[in-house]
């Protein structure tokens, strides 16, 4: 099976100052994987290089049979104007702007689904609360309900779960689940690391290089976590070109 | 008797009717545009638009003097260049949308003072500045009609796409390439509203029928669209209750109509149910959940 991502020698940084390097592995289609690694390991920087809001130093991002449609993003700090006088209704239908865009109507049928996807996060009868009146659990249930209206086949997540509490983890957590279940490639950015082994296959260890990727249990060893602090330890000190660049 | 002091002025005079029917078109037009500027956090943005509005009309009143068609064709493509520049700025170097534009707008600004300086008198530089509401033609009252339904148009075309560049631009980028195309286009209509006001009420008179009816509307509304009515209600009373304190007391019309749009954010700030300082003095018992 040809894999859902592929990252082909990537180098992502800013500023000539490499986040991710000169990575190389595949994303299987349909799995769901999380990335694990220190702070500054450039697992944020992975998934801006992946939606493609960050053009590669060196390398590149090869996506298979995907479409830049195909990917729903959910960041680690969302843009969203919390003050904005729009209800979860509203911006759970943004989830519909492939099928809509600027000028489609919101049929019947949609508006049924839209309905669906926020009782299946778990806020039925909140539909018509401005995002302002939200608390941090429900928003994010809201951002889960937009993604699920999205119906990507890459589901991005950056940490989906700081600051949430365990009974809305355990909700979300099902949503991605039934992602998966779908035939849907989920990669998530986390650091629970009790959560990676419960409920993630597979795992992707990175310190700005890849440190192992595969299987959770072979890759979630004392050894690896060790070597992968070690390794955003070292990246202090005077900037010199890399001397692996191709050019 | 309270309907003579309101009608008589309308009634009798023709400038003064032509005068209220400009700025209820304006109301109607402008105000939307403030609503957005404001929900977007840019109401000085309107601001400095109208200063970099300035040399573009002092330059068409350097080719053609006192005439309708020169002064709006500069000011849309002085107000257009600043726009686009400090946007362009904004998206490619590392410095801020909003110290670009401050940078553009100050060098329009100082350039629009030096042409009318050198070459206006200061009768000129007061119509510009501050408008002749009181002196609309048929030319200038077609022209704002039909800056009137553009606008309107492009605001309702754009809705869509302007609620989620407001709401969540970085969700609207990562599903669509409409982002950057809102965001001018707003910009665009900010303009081309300013350049409508100007006529009217001067380049800076003309943000504050755009921006105080926006600002006030606020305290009594929370919905986009309770927004915009509550902010075109507040502008259209504002116009009228301006217009007939010009004309009852001598007083120079523009100032007067947005003077009384400030006194219409005032008492809203102070008696609007949606925050305002009365609100919160009386507070009234909290709910159960």
């Amino acid at each position: 099976m040809s894999p859902a991502l592929a990252f082909q020698n990537l180098t992502l940084g800013y500023d000539r100052h490499p986040a991710v390097h000169h990575l190389q592995t595949e994303i299987a289609d349909g799995s769901l994987t999380a990335i694990v690694g220190p702070n500054g390991a450039g697992k944020s920087t992975l998934l801006k290089g992946v939606i493609g809001t960050l053009a590669p130093l060196e390398g590149e991002v090869s996506f298979g049979s995907l479409n830049r449609e195909d990917i729903a993003y959910l960041p680690q700090q969302s843009d969203i104007d919390r003050s904005f006088p729009i209800s979860v209704v509203d911006l759970v239908s943004m989830g519909l702007w492939r099928e809509i865009g600027p000028f489609g109507q919101l049929t019947h049928r949609m508006r049924h689904r839209v309905a669906t996807a926020i009782s299946s996060v778990g806020l039925k009868g909140l539909e018509a609360r401005p995002i302002g009146s939200l608390s941090g659990g429900q928003m994010q249930r809201t951002l889960f309900a937009r993604l699920l209206l999205q119906d990507a086949r890459l589901v991005l997540l950056d940490e989906p779960f700081t600051a949430i509490d365990a009974r809305t983890m355990a909700d979300l957590i099902a949503v991605i689940h039934r992602w998966n279940g779908e035939g849907r490639t989920v990669l998530a950015v986390l650091h629970d690391i009790e959560v990676v082994r419960e409920h993630f296959p597979q795992t992707m260890m990175l310190a700005r290089e890849l440190v192992d990727h595969g299987p959770t249990k072979t890759v979630l060893t004392a050894e690896n976590q060790f070597r992968a602090r070690q390794m955003c330890e070292a990246c202090a000190g005077p900037p010199h070109v890399c001397g692996r660049s191709a050019a | 008797m309270i309907w003579d002091i309101i009608i008589a002025p309308f009634a009798d005079f023709g400038f003064m009717r032509r005068a209220l029917f400009g700025c209820i078109v304006i109301s109607i037009s402008a105000t939307p545009v403030g609503v957005f500027l404001m929900l977007r956090r840019m109401s000085l943005t309107g601001d400095a638009m109208a200063h970099a509005i300035l040399p573009g009309a002092a330059m068409g009143y350097l080719v053609a003097g006192l005439s309708l068609g020169p002064m709006t064709i500069g000011g849309l493509i002085a107000g257009m260049t600043v726009a686009l520049l400090s946007g362009f700025v904004a998206r490619v170097t590392a410095l801020r949308e909003d110290a670009s534009l401050a940078a553009f707008y100050l060098i329009s600004l100082a350039l629009g003072v030096l042409i009318v300086s050198t070459r206006g008198s200061n009768v000129d530089l007061m119509h510009v500045l501050f408008g002749t509401v009181l002196a609309l033609d048929d030319a200038t009252l077609v022209l704002l009609c039909s800056i009137a339904s553009l606008s309107i148009m492009i605001l309702a075309v754009l809705f869509r796409p302007l609620v989620m560049e407001c709401a969540d631009p970085q969700f609207l980028r990562s599903v669509s390439g409409l982002s950057a195309v809102t965001h001018f286009t707003f910009l665009a209509l900010v303009v081309l509203n300013l350049v409508g006001g100007f006529h009217a009420l001067g380049t800076l008179m003309a943000v504050g029928i755009m921006i105080l009816p926006a600002a006030a509307a606020g305290f009594w509304a929370i919905s986009i669209g309770g927004l915009i009515s509550a902010a075109i209600v507040i502008a259209m009373l504002s116009s009228l209750i301006g217009l007939l304190f010009s004309y009852y007391y001598s007083l120079p019309s523009g100032p007067a109509i947005i003077l009384v749009a400030g006194i219409a954010y005032g008492v809203s700030l102070i008696f609007g149910p949606k925050g305002g300082l009365a609100g919160r003095a009386l507070p009234r018992p909290h709910f159960e959940s």
